[in-house]
Protein backbone atom coordinates (compact mmCIF):
# COMPACT_ATOMS: atom_id res chain seq x y z
CA UNK A 1 0.00 0.00 0.00
CA UNK A 2 2.68 2.28 0.68
CA UNK A 3 4.22 1.62 -2.74
CA UNK A 4 1.30 3.06 -4.36
CA UNK A 5 1.06 6.09 -2.35
CA UNK A 6 4.94 7.08 -3.05
CA UNK A 7 4.05 6.11 -6.39
CA UNK A 8 1.34 8.31 -6.94
CA UNK A 9 2.33 11.25 -5.30
CA UNK A 10 5.64 10.87 -7.21
CA UNK A 11 4.17 12.48 -9.97
CA UNK A 12 4.05 16.49 -8.41
CA UNK A 13 3.58 18.08 -5.40
CA UNK A 14 -0.12 18.07 -5.29
CA UNK A 15 -0.90 15.55 -2.51
CA UNK A 16 -3.82 16.61 -0.95
CA UNK A 17 -5.54 16.03 -4.43
CA UNK A 18 -3.87 12.61 -5.10
CA UNK A 19 -4.37 11.82 -1.00
CA UNK A 20 -8.05 12.45 -1.67
CA UNK A 21 -9.00 10.49 -4.48
CA UNK A 22 -9.85 7.37 -3.78
CA UNK A 23 -7.52 4.59 -3.10
CA UNK A 24 -9.54 1.98 -4.47
CA UNK A 25 -9.51 3.40 -8.01
CA UNK A 26 -10.12 -0.59 -9.33
CA UNK A 27 -14.06 0.05 -8.22
CA UNK A 28 -13.59 -2.14 -5.25
CA UNK A 29 -15.69 -0.47 -3.10
CA UNK A 30 -18.22 -0.30 -5.73
CA UNK A 31 -21.23 -2.65 -5.66
CA UNK A 32 -20.54 -5.76 -8.09
CA UNK A 33 -23.74 -5.99 -8.91
CA UNK A 34 -24.19 -1.98 -9.70
CA UNK A 35 -21.01 -1.85 -12.04
CA UNK A 36 -22.61 -4.99 -14.07
CA UNK A 37 -26.11 -2.88 -14.19
CA UNK A 38 -23.73 0.09 -15.65
CA UNK A 39 -22.11 -2.34 -18.23
CA UNK A 40 -25.49 -3.63 -19.22
CA UNK A 41 -26.51 -0.01 -19.46
CA UNK A 42 -23.29 0.94 -22.08
CA UNK A 43 -24.28 -2.43 -23.85
CA UNK A 44 -28.03 -1.29 -24.13
CA UNK A 45 -26.61 2.60 -25.71
CA UNK A 46 -24.15 1.18 -27.78
CA UNK A 47 -26.51 -1.17 -29.37
CA UNK A 48 -29.21 1.57 -29.56
CA UNK A 49 -26.26 4.09 -31.45
CA UNK A 50 -25.73 1.37 -33.65
CA UNK A 51 -29.16 0.96 -34.75
CA UNK A 52 -29.47 4.88 -35.08
CA UNK A 53 -26.49 4.59 -37.49
CA UNK A 54 -27.69 2.23 -39.74
CA UNK A 55 -31.47 3.66 -40.13
CA UNK A 56 -29.51 7.00 -40.68
CA UNK A 57 -27.65 5.34 -43.39
CA UNK A 58 -30.96 5.16 -45.43
CA UNK A 59 -31.95 8.37 -45.51
CA UNK A 60 -29.99 11.28 -47.50
CA UNK A 61 -28.85 13.91 -45.82
CA UNK A 62 -27.82 16.02 -48.37
CA UNK A 63 -24.82 15.61 -49.44
CA UNK A 64 -22.85 12.20 -48.66
CA UNK A 65 -20.21 14.19 -46.64
CA UNK A 66 -23.25 15.37 -44.17
CA UNK A 67 -23.73 11.02 -44.03
CA UNK A 68 -20.20 10.98 -43.30
CA UNK A 69 -19.91 13.25 -40.53
CA UNK A 70 -22.95 11.72 -38.86
CA UNK A 71 -21.85 8.05 -39.33
CA UNK A 72 -18.69 9.16 -37.72
CA UNK A 73 -20.09 11.69 -35.24
CA UNK A 74 -22.11 8.35 -33.83
CA UNK A 75 -19.23 6.12 -34.04
CA UNK A 76 -16.86 8.25 -31.70
CA UNK A 77 -19.99 8.63 -29.69
CA UNK A 78 -19.77 4.77 -28.79
CA UNK A 79 -16.08 4.42 -28.85
CA UNK A 80 -16.01 6.84 -25.87
CA UNK A 81 -18.64 4.79 -24.49
CA UNK A 82 -16.63 2.07 -24.46
CA UNK A 83 -13.05 3.45 -23.34
CA UNK A 84 -15.19 4.88 -20.25
CA UNK A 85 -17.19 1.89 -19.22
CA UNK A 86 -15.92 -1.10 -20.45
CA UNK A 87 -12.11 0.08 -20.30
CA UNK A 88 -12.55 1.61 -17.45
CA UNK A 89 -10.88 4.95 -18.12
CA UNK A 90 -13.54 6.84 -16.02
CA UNK A 91 -12.41 4.78 -12.76
CA UNK A 92 -8.76 5.04 -14.08
CA UNK A 93 -5.51 6.77 -13.15
CA UNK A 94 -5.75 9.37 -14.94
CA UNK A 95 -2.10 8.71 -16.98
CA UNK A 96 -4.15 6.29 -18.62
CA UNK A 97 -6.50 8.49 -19.77
CA UNK A 98 -3.62 11.08 -20.68
CA UNK A 99 -1.78 8.08 -23.19
CA UNK A 100 -5.48 7.83 -25.01
CA UNK A 101 -5.80 11.15 -25.28
CA UNK A 102 -2.63 11.71 -26.59
CA UNK A 103 -2.80 8.94 -28.77
CA UNK A 104 -6.18 10.04 -30.66
CA UNK A 105 -4.66 14.00 -30.62
CA UNK A 106 -1.99 12.90 -32.82
CA UNK A 107 -3.82 10.77 -34.80
CA UNK A 108 -5.81 14.30 -35.14
CA UNK A 109 -2.83 15.94 -36.09
CA UNK A 110 -1.67 13.48 -38.90
CA UNK A 111 -5.74 13.16 -40.63
CA UNK A 112 -5.78 17.48 -39.83
CA UNK A 113 -2.66 18.13 -41.96
CA UNK A 114 -3.39 15.34 -44.17
CA UNK A 115 -6.71 16.38 -45.28
CA UNK A 116 -5.30 19.58 -45.61
CA UNK A 117 -3.06 19.31 -48.27
CA UNK A 118 -4.85 16.92 -50.17
CA UNK A 119 -7.83 20.24 -49.92
CA UNK A 120 -5.44 22.25 -51.04
CA UNK A 121 -5.04 20.73 -54.25
CA UNK A 122 -6.56 20.48 -57.70
CA UNK A 123 -9.49 18.22 -57.69
CA UNK A 124 -7.41 15.26 -59.97
CA UNK A 125 -10.02 12.94 -60.83
CA UNK A 126 -9.86 9.97 -63.44
CA UNK A 127 -12.72 11.97 -65.06
CA UNK A 128 -10.65 15.10 -65.47
CA UNK A 129 -7.92 13.33 -66.75
CA UNK A 130 -10.34 11.76 -69.63
CA UNK A 131 -8.89 13.66 -72.60
CA UNK A 132 -4.84 14.09 -71.50
CA UNK A 133 -5.16 10.34 -71.28
CA UNK A 134 -6.18 9.58 -74.23
CA UNK A 135 -4.19 12.16 -76.38
CA UNK A 136 -1.04 11.48 -75.05
CA UNK A 137 0.33 8.33 -76.13
CA UNK A 138 -0.57 6.57 -79.46
CA UNK A 139 0.17 2.47 -79.32
CA UNK A 140 2.29 1.12 -81.61
CA UNK A 141 0.93 -0.58 -84.29
CA UNK A 142 -2.52 -1.16 -82.67
CA UNK A 143 -4.89 -0.07 -85.40
CA UNK A 144 -3.64 1.52 -89.09
CA UNK A 145 -4.71 5.11 -88.04
CA UNK A 146 -2.19 4.85 -85.03
CA UNK A 147 0.26 3.52 -87.20
CA UNK A 148 -0.40 6.44 -89.73
CA UNK A 149 0.22 9.09 -87.10
CA UNK A 150 3.20 7.34 -85.58
CA UNK A 151 4.91 7.75 -89.05
CA UNK A 152 4.32 11.42 -89.50
CA UNK B 1 1.28 -5.46 -6.31
CA UNK B 2 -0.53 -2.50 -6.89
CA UNK B 3 1.91 -0.49 -8.20
CA UNK B 4 2.93 -3.66 -10.66
CA UNK B 5 -0.83 -3.43 -11.77
CA UNK B 6 -0.70 0.41 -12.54
CA UNK B 7 2.66 0.26 -14.30
CA UNK B 8 1.56 -3.17 -16.94
CA UNK B 9 -1.46 -1.01 -17.36
CA UNK B 10 0.19 1.92 -18.67
CA UNK B 11 2.32 -0.34 -20.78
CA UNK B 12 -0.68 -1.74 -22.32
CA UNK B 13 -2.21 1.63 -22.90
CA UNK B 14 0.64 2.56 -24.71
CA UNK B 15 0.64 -0.59 -26.68
CA UNK B 16 -3.09 0.11 -27.65
CA UNK B 17 -1.84 3.78 -28.84
CA UNK B 18 0.38 2.44 -31.42
CA UNK B 19 -2.54 -0.13 -33.07
CA UNK B 20 -4.66 3.09 -32.96
CA UNK B 21 -1.63 4.86 -34.85
CA UNK B 22 -1.25 1.49 -37.04
CA UNK B 23 -4.87 1.30 -38.19
CA UNK B 24 -4.79 5.32 -38.09
CA UNK B 25 -2.51 5.31 -41.27
CA UNK B 26 -4.70 3.40 -43.10
CA UNK B 27 -7.75 4.95 -42.45
CA UNK B 28 -5.83 8.10 -43.71
CA UNK B 29 -5.44 6.26 -46.98
CA UNK B 30 -8.95 4.89 -46.84
CA UNK B 31 -9.92 8.75 -46.52
CA UNK B 32 -7.96 10.16 -48.99
CA UNK B 33 -8.74 7.27 -51.65
CA UNK B 34 -12.46 8.01 -51.26
CA UNK B 35 -11.66 11.76 -51.99
CA UNK B 36 -10.18 10.66 -55.01
CA UNK B 37 -12.65 8.51 -56.36
CA UNK B 38 -15.70 9.37 -54.56
CA UNK B 39 -18.06 8.10 -57.11
CA UNK B 40 -16.42 4.29 -57.44
CA UNK B 41 -16.09 4.39 -53.29
CA UNK B 42 -20.20 4.95 -53.45
CA UNK B 43 -20.18 1.89 -56.19
CA UNK B 44 -18.27 -0.57 -54.75
CA UNK B 45 -19.23 -0.31 -51.42
CA UNK B 46 -22.76 -1.24 -52.36
CA UNK B 47 -21.59 -4.69 -53.07
CA UNK B 48 -20.53 -5.41 -49.37
CA UNK B 49 -24.25 -6.43 -47.41
CA UNK B 50 -24.97 -3.83 -44.49
CA UNK B 51 -27.40 -6.86 -42.23
CA UNK B 52 -23.98 -8.92 -41.83
CA UNK B 53 -22.08 -6.11 -41.55
CA UNK B 54 -24.71 -4.61 -38.82
CA UNK B 55 -24.87 -8.42 -36.93
CA UNK B 56 -21.33 -8.52 -36.77
CA UNK B 57 -21.00 -4.93 -35.55
CA UNK B 58 -23.48 -6.16 -32.63
CA UNK B 59 -21.60 -9.68 -32.02
CA UNK B 60 -19.00 -7.33 -31.64
CA UNK B 61 -20.34 -4.84 -29.20
CA UNK B 62 -21.70 -7.98 -26.93
CA UNK B 63 -18.55 -10.14 -27.03
CA UNK B 64 -16.86 -6.65 -25.00
CA UNK B 65 -19.47 -7.07 -22.70
CA UNK B 66 -19.14 -10.09 -21.63
CA UNK B 67 -15.20 -9.30 -21.81
CA UNK B 68 -16.30 -6.79 -19.09
CA UNK B 69 -18.29 -9.33 -17.38
CA UNK B 70 -15.54 -11.53 -17.42
CA UNK B 71 -12.86 -8.82 -15.74
CA UNK B 72 -15.81 -8.00 -13.00
CA UNK B 73 -15.80 -11.88 -12.12
CA UNK B 74 -12.27 -12.33 -11.56
CA UNK B 75 -11.71 -9.69 -9.65
CA UNK B 76 -14.92 -10.78 -6.92
CA UNK B 77 -13.13 -14.12 -7.04
CA UNK B 78 -15.68 -16.08 -9.24
CA UNK B 79 -13.45 -18.15 -11.50
CA UNK B 80 -16.21 -20.32 -12.85
CA UNK B 81 -18.19 -17.46 -13.88
CA UNK B 82 -14.96 -15.72 -15.29
CA UNK B 83 -14.40 -18.77 -17.29
CA UNK B 84 -17.75 -18.76 -18.46
CA UNK B 85 -18.06 -15.38 -18.97
CA UNK B 86 -14.83 -16.04 -21.63
CA UNK B 87 -15.84 -18.99 -22.93
CA UNK B 88 -19.28 -16.39 -24.30
CA UNK B 89 -16.21 -14.02 -25.30
CA UNK B 90 -14.79 -16.65 -27.53
CA UNK B 91 -18.00 -17.82 -28.75
CA UNK B 92 -18.56 -14.09 -30.40
CA UNK B 93 -14.77 -13.71 -31.69
CA UNK B 94 -15.73 -17.33 -33.95
CA UNK B 95 -19.22 -15.98 -34.71
CA UNK B 96 -17.93 -12.65 -36.31
CA UNK B 97 -15.26 -14.92 -38.27
CA UNK B 98 -17.63 -17.32 -39.67
CA UNK B 99 -19.65 -13.88 -40.89
CA UNK B 100 -16.52 -12.64 -42.76
CA UNK B 101 -15.43 -15.73 -43.89
CA UNK B 102 -19.28 -15.99 -45.76
CA UNK B 103 -18.45 -12.11 -46.62
CA UNK B 104 -15.34 -13.05 -48.46
CA UNK B 105 -15.98 -15.87 -49.69
CA UNK B 106 -19.19 -13.95 -51.84
CA UNK B 107 -16.51 -11.38 -52.66
CA UNK B 108 -14.24 -13.75 -53.93
CA UNK B 109 -16.69 -15.61 -56.13
CA UNK B 110 -17.63 -12.18 -57.43
CA UNK B 111 -14.46 -11.14 -58.31
CA UNK B 112 -14.26 -8.17 -56.17
CA UNK B 113 -10.60 -8.46 -55.19
CA UNK B 114 -8.21 -6.41 -54.41
CA UNK B 115 -5.59 -4.26 -57.05
CA UNK B 116 -4.96 -6.39 -60.31
CA UNK B 117 -7.08 -9.34 -59.09
CA UNK B 118 -10.35 -7.12 -59.27
CA UNK B 119 -13.00 -8.18 -61.74
CA UNK B 120 -15.20 -5.67 -63.44
CA UNK B 121 -18.90 -5.68 -62.46
CA UNK B 122 -21.92 -4.34 -64.40
CA UNK B 123 -22.41 -2.05 -62.35
CA UNK B 124 -19.04 -0.09 -63.06
CA UNK B 125 -20.24 3.48 -64.33
CA UNK B 126 -17.12 5.12 -64.08
CA UNK B 127 -14.53 4.81 -66.92
CA UNK B 128 -11.13 6.13 -68.11
CA UNK B 129 -9.44 5.58 -71.22
CA UNK B 130 -5.73 4.06 -70.55
CA UNK B 131 -2.48 4.27 -72.35
CA UNK B 132 -3.49 2.20 -75.26
CA UNK B 133 -6.67 3.55 -75.72
CA UNK B 134 -8.58 0.48 -74.37
CA UNK B 135 -11.86 1.87 -72.37
CA UNK B 136 -11.44 0.36 -68.49
CA UNK B 137 -13.29 0.90 -65.50
CA UNK B 138 -11.47 3.48 -63.12
CA UNK B 139 -9.13 1.88 -60.84
CA UNK B 140 -11.02 3.59 -57.74
CA UNK B 141 -13.26 0.25 -57.67
CA UNK B 142 -10.31 -1.63 -57.67
CA UNK B 143 -8.37 0.41 -55.01
CA UNK B 144 -11.61 0.21 -52.66
CA UNK B 145 -11.08 -3.54 -52.54
CA UNK B 146 -7.86 -3.02 -51.89
CA UNK B 147 -8.43 -1.34 -48.52
CA UNK B 148 -11.87 -3.46 -47.83
CA UNK B 149 -9.33 -6.65 -47.37
CA UNK B 150 -6.30 -4.88 -46.17
CA UNK B 151 -8.28 -3.31 -43.15
CA UNK B 152 -10.90 -5.99 -42.65
CA UNK B 153 -8.14 -8.34 -42.51
CA UNK B 154 -5.68 -6.54 -40.19
CA UNK B 155 -8.89 -6.69 -38.18
CA UNK B 156 -9.35 -10.52 -38.47
CA UNK B 157 -5.69 -11.14 -37.38
CA UNK B 158 -6.35 -8.96 -34.39
CA UNK B 159 -9.49 -10.94 -33.84
CA UNK B 160 -7.69 -14.26 -34.40
CA UNK B 161 -4.70 -13.21 -31.86
CA UNK B 162 -7.77 -12.29 -29.34
CA UNK B 163 -8.75 -15.80 -29.29
CA UNK B 164 -5.51 -17.10 -29.04
CA UNK B 165 -5.38 -14.64 -25.55
CA UNK B 166 -8.94 -15.80 -24.44
CA UNK B 167 -7.97 -19.07 -24.90
CA UNK B 168 -4.81 -18.16 -22.79
CA UNK B 169 -6.55 -16.68 -19.97
CA UNK B 170 -9.70 -19.09 -19.84
CA UNK B 171 -7.55 -22.00 -19.21
CA UNK B 172 -5.84 -19.83 -16.27
CA UNK B 173 -8.97 -18.71 -14.92
CA UNK B 174 -10.20 -22.36 -15.03
CA UNK B 175 -7.15 -23.06 -12.94
CA UNK B 176 -8.01 -20.65 -10.63
CA UNK B 177 -5.29 -18.51 -11.14
CA UNK B 178 -7.30 -14.92 -10.63
CA UNK B 179 -8.51 -13.57 -7.53
CA UNK B 180 -9.25 -10.15 -6.37
CA UNK B 181 -5.46 -9.62 -5.61
CA UNK B 182 -4.38 -10.76 -9.14
CA UNK B 183 -6.14 -10.28 -12.32
CA UNK B 184 -3.64 -8.63 -14.66
CA UNK B 185 -4.17 -11.16 -17.28
CA UNK B 186 -7.64 -10.34 -17.54
CA UNK B 187 -7.64 -6.72 -16.78
CA UNK B 188 -5.17 -6.66 -19.86
CA UNK B 189 -6.26 -8.95 -22.55
CA UNK B 190 -9.84 -6.89 -22.13
CA UNK B 191 -8.05 -3.93 -22.71
CA UNK B 192 -6.69 -5.00 -25.71
CA UNK B 193 -10.38 -7.13 -26.72
CA UNK B 194 -12.08 -3.50 -26.45
CA UNK B 195 -9.57 -2.02 -28.74
CA UNK B 196 -10.75 -4.71 -31.31
CA UNK B 197 -13.53 -3.82 -30.71
CA UNK B 198 -13.57 -0.07 -31.02
CA UNK B 199 -11.49 -0.37 -34.40
CA UNK B 200 -14.23 -2.36 -35.62
CA UNK B 201 -16.91 0.57 -34.65
CA UNK B 202 -14.59 2.85 -36.91
CA UNK B 203 -14.52 0.32 -40.32
CA UNK B 204 -18.37 -0.50 -39.94
CA UNK B 205 -19.85 3.10 -40.62
CA UNK B 206 -16.83 3.85 -43.26
CA UNK B 207 -17.02 0.58 -45.21
CA UNK B 208 -20.53 -0.27 -45.10
CA UNK B 209 -22.51 2.76 -44.47
CA UNK B 210 -21.53 5.52 -46.56
CA UNK B 211 -23.38 6.50 -49.26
Amino acid sequence: MSDANIHGNSHSGTHSQLDAAPSGHHEHAHDPKAEARVYIATLSGLLILTAITVGASYIQFGSSAANIVIALTIATIKAVLVSLFFMHLLHEKPVNAIIAIAGFLFLGIFLMFDFLDVGSRANVQPTNLHVPVAAAPVAPGVATPAADVRKE
Amino acid sequence: MEQQADTTKIGMWLFLVTEVLTFGGLFAGFGLMQSRYPQEFIEAHEHLQRPLGALNTVVLLVSSFTMVMAVLAARTNQSKKTVRYLIMTIACAFIFLGVKYFEYSHKFEEGLLPGSFYHTQATDTVKIINAAGQVVPSHGYATFFSFYFMMTGLHGIHILAGIGLLTWIAIRANRGEFSSAYYTPVDLVGLFWHLVDLIWIYLFPLYYLIS
